[in-house]
């Protein structure tokens, strides 16, 4: 006889799509955040200091 | 592997170029992937800051053509763990803290929120709430997120497995404790939330 789904494994199977669905979300949710200027002006800045390391020392 | 390219005095330039388009095309998850990791925006971005410095000042161990988010994940990831041996996060505090916040929602009838689900996450031990953010969340694969941790894949199938129970047991109870609804009904409002959430507007 093939098994059934009890209630029991219905109901983590679920709740485990939902946790599924949420992190998706938790993390979706920060990617889609616009990037703070401050991420491309350090990179730039990071950039120009190896082009000219005198300006820094 | 790459093969072997030859010398050309414009090439690092170039391969600067695209390397640095790359790089930046993979902020928006290093900063979610902080995120997850410190629980907190503003320390998330301080690191995601200096895992995008350190991945650019290392640019020239990188392979192209690897897997470039799978590397500046454990560049982020490193650097986390290296900040955090002088500051941050005591994982076991976490819990209890995280279990109280659980229980002390203010709204008795409010649907279980994602939150909720962030505070449950947090309250994770850190090397479980890593592996899951990195396999349920990050779209890697075992094999990707064991390289990331620098563990065995069996390691990582195994924390994801608990990572899920406890989540599942930290909602459940934060659940029970605000309205004593059934915990599966408390789970299908997160999934409704977030399927919600995600239809095409």
């Amino acid at each position: 006889m093939p098994p059934k789904p009890t209630p029991d494994s219905r109901q983590i199977r679920e709740s485990q799509n939902a946790i599924g669905e949420g992190l998706r979300r938790l993390f979706e949710d920060v990617v889609n955040e616009p990037v703070p200027e401050e991420f491309l002006e350090l990179l730039r800045r990071a950039d120009e200091r190896e082009q000219d390391p005198e300006s820094t020392r | 592997m790459k093969s072997p390219t030859t010398p050309d005095p414009d090439a690092p330039r170039e391969m600067d170029g695209a390397f640095r388009r790359d790089l930046v095309a993979l902020i928006p998850q290093m900063r979610a992937f902080a995120r997850t990791l410190t629980g907190d925006a503003a320390a998330a971005d301080d690191l995601a800051q200096d895992a995008m410095l350190k991945a650019w000042a290392a640019r020239d161990s990188f392979e192209m053509g690897t897997n470039m988010k799978a590397w500046t994940f454990m560049i982020l990831r490193n650097q986390f763990y290296s900040d955090k041996r002088r500051t941050w996060r005591l994982t076991q505090l976490d819990q209890e803290v995280a279990e109280r916040t659980l229980v002390a929602v203010d709204d008795p009838s409010a649907p279980l929120s994602l939150d909720e689900l962030r505070l449950a996450l947090d309250g994770l031990p850190e090397e479980q709430r890593e592996a899951l953010v990195l396999v349920g969340a990050g779209g890697f694969s075992y094999e990707e997120a064991a390289e990331i941790c620098r563990c065995a894949i069996g390691t990582v199938k195994s924390r994801v497995s608990r990572a899920r129970r406890a989540l599942a047991e930290l909602l459940d109870r934060g659940a029970y404790a605000r309205d004593g609804a059934p915990a599966s009904g408390a789970m299908a409002s997160i999934l409704s939330q977030s399927a919600r959430l995600s239809e095409p507007r």
